[in-house]
């Protein structure tokens, strides 16, 4: 399903005497379907920037990226839109609030993107909602003012109101109490059970042993200082 | 899938001064595409050109008639181009005043519009511009005031409510959000956000402003002294730009 190859990425900062900054070179990596694969590694060994490379947030120097045959390192930006519509999900840490829109519209929004029934998508959301314990009475609100948890799981609700078949997952437990990780963790494997390719950060140890098959160590990915 | 619009080459000088030069690309059915860069950068005489308020001096502007497929609306007739620009355009100017008449009602301004189409039974189009007010979240029993007495915020809305009556496929918008106050600024992204997800438009924003194309652009197009210096998906050129220019733009918006 996700199939990663040579892959490399540098930054080049103009603006502070045209630094370059080599931060990962020969990564390779393939998830099937069904399968679940914990990136681990030191803080800023490179989890995120992969993470957000295969979401096409940025650019690869080199390698490729197969998504369901797509290559996001070389994809133009409307076949990468119509991936993240249709086959890649993406749950990053922090929700971005689009003002004045309800709770349960923003978690019903990709299923609205791919064309699901208004009134059934709705349902969904208020469903998984209801899940992630969130209160009734806040659905018809903007999640803008919610705590930082409930904005998390209102966050997470919107990842998984869509059966995608590849998921990004970026710390989806941190920060829930003891009920709401274990929602989160089935939500988690009922994704893997119908057959979606899943790759994840998990500093939560015990969560990660639960829901992964394997582990990968991006500082394996760091290129040597020359 | 054919582009709804296909821009090849095109340059505009002020006299030896460039406006804009080599611009190329295709816009599809339902994107949206912002377009950013510092003032002077070329942005609005390229968005100019290509609704055909300005003749580029040289290039091709090809637009997806409804019956011809692509034709190049530089060379095309002018009262061909002023049926698109009734019909399946729209032009959002950042001065209301500027895409209103001023002297004509707010149910007027809407009206007109249709009238331009053919519509001619009063009734029909009075509540069509009733409900197009509705949608842009202006009360119903504003309809016979004129836009002078309307506040800034309302009158974008009625100009922007004037402009998508007539159910266009491609809008342009030239600092939409420019000159309102942060929570009006909100609500016209949310409502512009809202009416182009459900009308399936393309739209080319102008802007200056990167929460505005963050919120609202499919895609990104990064312009410098009239040249186009990098392109690609919105969050992508946000958040890993690639060109000296892009980063110190993104660099140096201040933190709320």
């Amino acid at each position: 399903m996700i199939q990663i190859s040579d892959l490399e990425k540098s930054f080049t900062l103009h603006n502070q005497g045209g630094a370059v900054i080599p931060v990962m070179a020969g990564a390779n990596l393939s998830v099937a379907p069904g399968e679940c694969v914990a990136l681990i590694g030191a803080s800023g060994a490179g989890k995120s920037t992969l993470m957000r490379m295969i979401y096409g947030n940025y650019l690869s120097q080199g390698g490729s990226i197969l998504i369901d045959g797509v290559d996001v390192a070389r994809a133009e930006p409307r076949e990468i839109l119509q991936l993240r519509r249709e086959t890649l999900g993406y749950v990053s840490q922090f929700l971005r609030v689009v003002p004045r829109v309800p709770t349960v519209e923003v978690v019903a929004e990709p299923l609205f993107n791919v064309g699901h029934d208004r009134d059934a998508a709705l349902a969904h959301a208020r469903g998984l909602l209801a899940r992630l314990n969130i209160p009734e009475r806040l659905w018809s609100l903007s999640p803008t003012t919610f705590s930082g948890g409930e904005q998390q799981r209102v966050n997470i609700a919107r990842g998984f109101a869509y059966d995608y078949p590849a998921m990004l997952l970026d710390e989806p437990t941190a920060s829930l109490d003891a009920t709401n990780r274990e929602v989160v963790l089935r939500l988690i494997e009922e994704a893997k059970a119908r057959g979606a390719a899943i790759i994840g950060i998990f500093h939560d140890e015990a969560a990660r042993n639960r829901v992964c098959d394997r582990e990968i160590d991006v500082t394996s990915f760091t290129p040597r200082a020359a | 899938m054919t582009p709804l619009l296909k821009v090849r080459d095109v340059a505009k000088y002020y006299g030896g001064r460039i406006g804009c030069t080599d611009v190329a690309f295709d816009l599809y059915p339902g994107e949206v595409m912002g377009i950013v860069g510092e003032s002077g950068s070329g942005k609005s005489t390229l968005l100019n050109c290509l609704a055909g308020h300005l003749d580029p001096d040289s290039g091709e502007v090809l637009f997806d008639t409804r019956t011809e497929g692509l034709k190049d609306t530089v060379t095309m007739s002018e009262p061909e181009r002023r049926m698109l620009s009734r019909t399946d355009w729209a032009f959002v100017h950042q001065n209301a005043r500027d895409g209103l008449r001023m002297g004509v009602s707010a149910g007027g301004n809407v009206g007109e519009r249709l009238m331009a189409v053919g519509a001619r039974h009063y009734g029909d189009i009075r509540s069509q511009a009733i409900d197009w007010l509705g949608r842009v979240e202006i009360d119903e029993d504003r309809v016979d005031d004129r836009p002078s007495a309307f506040s800034g915020g309302m009158q974008q809305r009625l100009q922007i409510a004037r402009n998508l009556v007539t159910g266009p496929r491609l809008v342009f918008m030239d600092e939409p959000t420019g000159g309102l106050d942060v929570s009006v600024q909100a609500r016209l992204l949310d409502l512009l956000r809202g009416l182009v997800r459900q009308m399936g438009l393309s739209a080319i924003i102008v802007t200056h402003d990167l929460a505005v194309v963050r919120l609202l652009a499919d895609r990104l197009m990064v312009m410098k002294s009239g040249r186009v210096v990098e392109t690609g998906l919105t969050d992508q050129v946000l958040d890993d730009p690639q060109h000296a220019y892009t980063q110190l733009l993104v660099s140096s918006v201040l933190q709320v």
